[in-house]
């Protein structure tokens, strides 16, 4: 079992990784791309840099960095985070092809990308739409279900929500199907949630399906949606910290932007920095 | 505490049965929490609502209902997504929140 696992490689991740395996702990990093700074092609507001400097590079030099200090790093998708509900020291993370288990676990994943932006999806976010299977896929037993999706997110809620129903289609708004799933699926992209008091139908580029309820799984999961199933407190868009970085769940930190706040770099490495001397107070306590 | 009286200072678990005289009779506002032990943001809500349930004793008073169990209070009250809570006043639901929130952006919320 590892001390600590990171999940994200930008700025606060790497910088959290290089503290924490200075600390001497046992330190995963966990990614699965180069986050927001892949398409920043010029910093030019960070220190240290007298060139113009390519985002992409920033974080790949930074990734040699902890490489080069010891730390681990593998590249997956990392697609649950389970905490066991004894009180137990002990995060399961299940990624696209293995499962890793951690003392304490850092979302470092970067901001949260806002949902599904169609005229109806605010309106019926909490009537019927859903972001948690686990959650709410029992309200909908034997109902019409929709699932929002494209990759092995999608299909992982589709299997839960196959414990409640059969009548499941897929909508992967216009996005390539990347799984293989048993159920119907609409390719084309979404226009419009409808509904009374609570969700009725899906309006696609061609189409308009019955639905009684939507779950969105859409690309990889956010730090958000980790931290709805996982029970962290959010605020809008971000995951709500204490002073030491963590959540309201024990072992639970997190760092740079899916924190909010000032969404720069120097920021992100300030958090992985604090994050991780506070990780490594206490995984030592433990 | 004599055994027929309350304590108020906990949230009381309702069913079917006694969601009337619980809730709908209540003389104090009620917070009422449908819930399940399976979903995480549940359990992180509920010593949030024991803090406000002792917080505000004898001025708001906070029920449970656990949806497993009650399907048809959930169906009743349209629960789509749990966490949800609803306020009641005078037997009328006077306002909705759903999902995991802060003691005080939830408070704020319900208007309590």
């Amino acid at each position: 079992m590892h001390d600590v696992i990171v999940i994200g490689g930008g700025p606060a991740g790497a910088s959290a990784a290089i503290y924490l395996q200075r600390s001497k702990l046992d330190v995963l990093l966990i990614m699965k791309d180069h986050g927001t700074l892949e398409k920043t092609g010029h910093i030019d507001n960070y220190w240290g840099f007298e060139d113009t400097m390519d985002g992409k590079l920033l974080v790949e030099k930074g990734l040699k960095q902890a490489e080069r200090l010891g730390v681990k790093i593998i590249e997956e998708e990392v697609i649950d985070i389970e905490k066991d509900l004894m009180e137990t020291h002990q995060f399961n993370v299940k990624t696209d092809k293995n499962h890793y288990e951690a003392k304490t676990v850092l979302l470092a994943t970067g901001q949260s990308k806002p949902n599904l932006r169609v005229k109806g999806f605010r309106e019926y976010t909490g009537k019927g739409i859903s972001f948690c299977a686990i959650c709410d896929g029992f309200i909908y037993r034997n109902k019409s279900i929709g699932v929002v999706g494209n990759r092995k997110f999608m299909s992982e809620e589709l299997e839960t929500l196959s414990n409640f129903t059969d009548d499941i289609k897929v909508f992967t708004n216009g996005h390539e199907l990347m799984v293989d799933v048993d159920k119907p699926v609409v390719e084309d992209k979404i226009l419009e949630i409808k509904g009374d008091d609570v969700i009725k139908k899906v309006q696609t580029e061609h189409g308009e399906y019955d639905v009684d309820a939507l779950f969105i799984a859409m690309g990889t999961p956010s730090a958000n949606d980790f931290a709805l199933r996982m029970g962290a407190l959010t605020d809008k868009n971000n995951i709500v910290v204490d002073d030491k970085f963590m959540t309201n769940v024990p072992g639970l930190f997190a760092a740079g932007d899916c924190i909010g706040g000032l969404l720069q770099i120097a920021k992100a490495v300030s958090d992985g920095a604090h994050a991780a001397l506070a990780l490594n107070k206490y995984v030592r306590a433990l | 505490m004599k055994n027929n009286e309350e304590d108020l200072t906990m949230p009381v678990n309702v069913t079917t049965d006694t969601f009337k005289k619980e809730v709908l009779e209540s003389d104090v506002p009620v917070i009422v929490d449908f819930w399940a032990q399976w979903c995480r943001p549940c359990l992180m809500v509920a010593p949030i609502l024991e803090e406000i349930a002792e917080e505000y004793e004898g001025k708001v008073k906070v029920a449970k209902i656990n949806v497993d169990q009650e399907g048809y209070l959930a169906n009743q009250y349209k629960v789509s997504s749990i966490p949800t809570l609803y306020l009641f006043e005078n037997g009328e639901v006077k306002n909705q929140v759903i999902g995991l929130m802060r003691k005080e952006d939830l408070i704020k919320k319900l208007g309590i």
